[in-house]
């Protein structure tokens, strides 16, 4: 098997316009929400310049290896999934490293940054890193299981795990759509989506209010500009994999904004509407609606 | 100077059944002193950073005082820090500007300190209200300091008894300036005057029992 | 029937049982008397268990310097009827004890300590009673105490910022108002 040496560059500048797009994408999301409580909210570069200023501290210490390596995890979960999964549907230039069975390996990026985050966070030694840590998990765990049922109910559907055979298949106008062909895997994905965009309702593990900030309590610095940054591919690499499986991917980067940004705005609209769950709340709500979807989907496929 | 229990060197008994020492100021923190940290070397780039540095201030939330009250309302959509790149953290290793709240008694300068040291280079302190500039109207009482920058590097004070939010927001506006101009250096100023620090706040603060720096 | 005539019927009651003082009525709802401090544990007791008195709200102490004197007052409150008593016990100033009630209501273990650190009484048996409650590291005499100077203290601990005025507040508005004098 001879290895395209183009695609790096192209993965690379793919890489490049994800990254921008999500910073901007999330400042605007803020932006959004802050005007539904009639705030004007952060201007739309701030996240750039919170990144500039973090990377520029001058001071920044350690509390052993897996320390470092925590956020460098969650930057190469949210990298990799981006990059072993196609961005735009159709194109060389954008279809990254896209293979075969790319749909389990991106299921296992997803987790992949957070487990990262757990030794990292851990390491630190901070009692609240530790609190946080667990509740992420637990709920992480727990809006993941509809997802993959909904996964593996799509996969059943088309008879392939690869991406790009499932955006090819739902070619061919709206109705092929895996939104319109299998309604109840999509509705449980999109529960399951709630609750790992860390957004209300589902936000207790980093909300500020809470036990202080969660996981990354004791991050500052580079690390903190790190999972800045991290923060600005994860939700979009993610809404990739929904949109490539879901919502019939996207042909060019027009198509591809407008998407990512209306699939975004479903958990900022969930999220400024309902307050924030407990975790054991959030848990129950998940298996009682989210997960029997997800069954019920499997067995009707 | 009576030290807490569990702060003594002592012997503990793992679950594992191993006996061993702990000495709790030596183990659970750093013991190297704080350094001066020089500047960026190239003037450009120092300005980039000191430009980020003024458009994206992060404040320490913890309410020291009754100033504490005046920081609510700037987040709500009369006054609305965040367009000015104002926002709150809730741990100092994220913070960049630590606002004094008011008066501070000796039990909480304790914390502000700690606070203070565990945030990183360069940090900003701003003194809020009369009470931290010259007691206010605890200048006479048995528990509270009269005058901030004895104990930490103050960058700014806004004057009143309690300043409005308003006061506040100009505040930052200033604060911006001074940071941009390059002469937001507090923290390098606390570590070349950290034995006259620590003198002052050894002298207020009955039973020290920390390390002279907490990282 | 008015709340002060059940307030003067409870302090008839009182009377007969113990020997309680004269009855202060600071308001209606809000009456004040005295009892020896033998006699407390058992009037609180009462008030308790028979007149329906269930809840603390608070304990508090007066130094009276010239007397020689600690007042301790049990404030005491009847839901029901939504009135106030309060016990007032007479210490003697020097080493100043009293008895805990710390099994009768657990929040006075708090009060307890309060007047501990800030007063100096002690009450023996008291949870956590030598603990450091607000003051860290205190090595004067209790500041509460009237014969503890704050503001010489403030100044010997505290350096002042040079150039504080004081102004006294009548005279300083009268030359802001009327700066002619008139």
């Amino acid at each position: 098997m001879s290895f395209d040496w183009m695609k790096i560059p192209y993965s690379l500048l793919t890489l490049f316009i994800v990254v921008n797009y999500g910073f901007l994408l999330n400042a605007l999301i803020q932006k959004i929400g802050a005007r539904v409580g009639r705030r004007h909210g952060i201007p739309i570069w701030q996240n750039y310049v919170d990144m500039i200023k973090n990377y520029g501290l001058r001071s920044s210490i350690t509390h052993g290896v897996m320390f470092y390596l925590g956020p460098v995890f969650r930057l190469s979960g949210g990298v990799g999934l981006l990059l072993f999964v196609p961005t735009i549907y159709g194109s060389y230039m954008f279809s990254n490293l896209s293979f075969a069975g790319d749909l389990i390996l991106a299921l296992y990026f997803v987790f992949f940054g957070t487990l990262g985050m757990a030794l990292g966070a851990g390491e630190s030694g901070h009692p609240h890193a530790a609190i946080g840590i667990t509740r992420g998990l637990s709920q992480m765990t727990a809006a993941e299981l509809p997802f993959g049922l909904a996964v593996f109910s799509v996969a059943l559907q088309y008879q392939t795990l690869s991406v790009t055979e499932i955006v090819a298949a739902q070619q061919g106008g709206i109705l092929n759509w895996t939104l319109f062909t299998n309604p109840l895997a999509v509705t449980a994905a999109m529960l399951g989506f709630l609750g790992s965009m860390m957004r209300p309702p589902f936000d207790v593990v980093l909300a500020p209010q809470e036990i202080p900030i969660g996981p990354p309590t004791e991050y500052h610095s580079s690390y903190l500009a790190l999972m800045q940054t991290n923060r600005a591919i994860f939700p979009v690499a993610k809404i990739v994999i929904y949109m490539n499986l879901f919502f019939g991917g996207a042909d060019d980067w027009l198509t591809f904004c407008f998407k990512v940004f209306l699939i975004y705005l479903w958990s900022a609209f969930v999220g400024v509407v309902f307050p924030r769950f407990r975790v054991e709340q959030s848990i129950r709500w998940f298996l009682v609606w989210a997960v029997p979807l997800g069954v019920l989907s499997i067995v009707v496929v | 100077m009576a030290m807490k229990p569990e702060l003594m060197k002592r012997m503990v008994k793992g679950p594992d059944g191993l006996e061993f020492e702990v000495e709790p100021l030596r183990d659970y923190y750093c013991e190297a002193p704080p350094t001066v940290m020089p500047a960026a070397y190239i003037k450009i780039v120092e300005d980039l950073f000191n430009w980020a540095r003024a458009e994206s201030i992060w404040i320490l939330g913890f309410g020291t005082g009754c100033g504490a009250i005046e920081m609510r309302p700037l987040m709500t959509p009369r006054f609305d820090a965040y367009r000015y790149g104002v926002q709150w953290r809730p741990t100092p290793r994220q913070a960049n500007l630590f606002i004094i709240s008011g008066y501070l008694s000796t039990k909480t300068l304790k914390r502000a300190i700690r606070a203070y040291e565990q945030m990183q280079n360069p940090k900003y302190v701003i003194g809020l209200g009369s009470c931290t500039i010259n007691g206010g109207m605890y200048w006479d009482s048995y528990n509270t300091i009269k005058r901030l920058d004895d104990y930490l590097p103050v960058d700014l004070y806004i004057a009143g008894c309690m300043p409005r939010p308003e006061a506040l927001l100009s505040g930052f506006m200033d604060l911006k300036k001074l940071i941009r101009a390059g002469k937001g250096e507090g923290a390098n100023k606390y570590v070349e005057n950290f034995d006259w620090y620590k003198a002052n706040q050894k002298r207020v603060i009955h039973d020290w029992d920390m390390p002279d720096y907490n990282w | 029937m008015t709340t002060l005539t059940i307030m003067r019927e409870l302090h008839t009651r009182l009377k007969a049982l113990f020997p309680v003082g004269e009855l202060t009525e600071q308001r209606p709802a809000l009456g004040f008397v005295t009892v020896p401090k033998e006699h407390l544990r058992t009037t609180l007791m009462h008030l308790r268990v028979k007149e329906g008195f269930t809840h603390l709200v608070l304990l508090t102490a007066v130094d009276w310097l010239e007397e020689g004197q600690f007042q301790l007052t049990y404030l005491l409150s009847n839901r029901p009827l939504a009135i106030d008593l309060g016990l007032r016990v007479m210490l003697p100033r020097d080493a100043a004890t009293m008895e805990s009630i710390h099994d009768v209501w657990p929040t006075a273990a708090t009060y307890q300590r309060e007047l501990r650190e800030m007063f100096g009484i002690d009450f023996p048996g008291s949870p956590r009673l030598h603990e450091e409650f607000i003051l860290e590291g205190w090595k004067d005499i209790p500041p509460y105490r009237r014969d503890f100077d704050t503001l010489k203290y403030a100044n010997e601990s505290y350096s002042q910022r040079p150039g504080r005025e004081t102004h006294d507040p009548a005279t300083h508005m009268k030359q802001q108002l009327y700066p002619n004098g008139r």
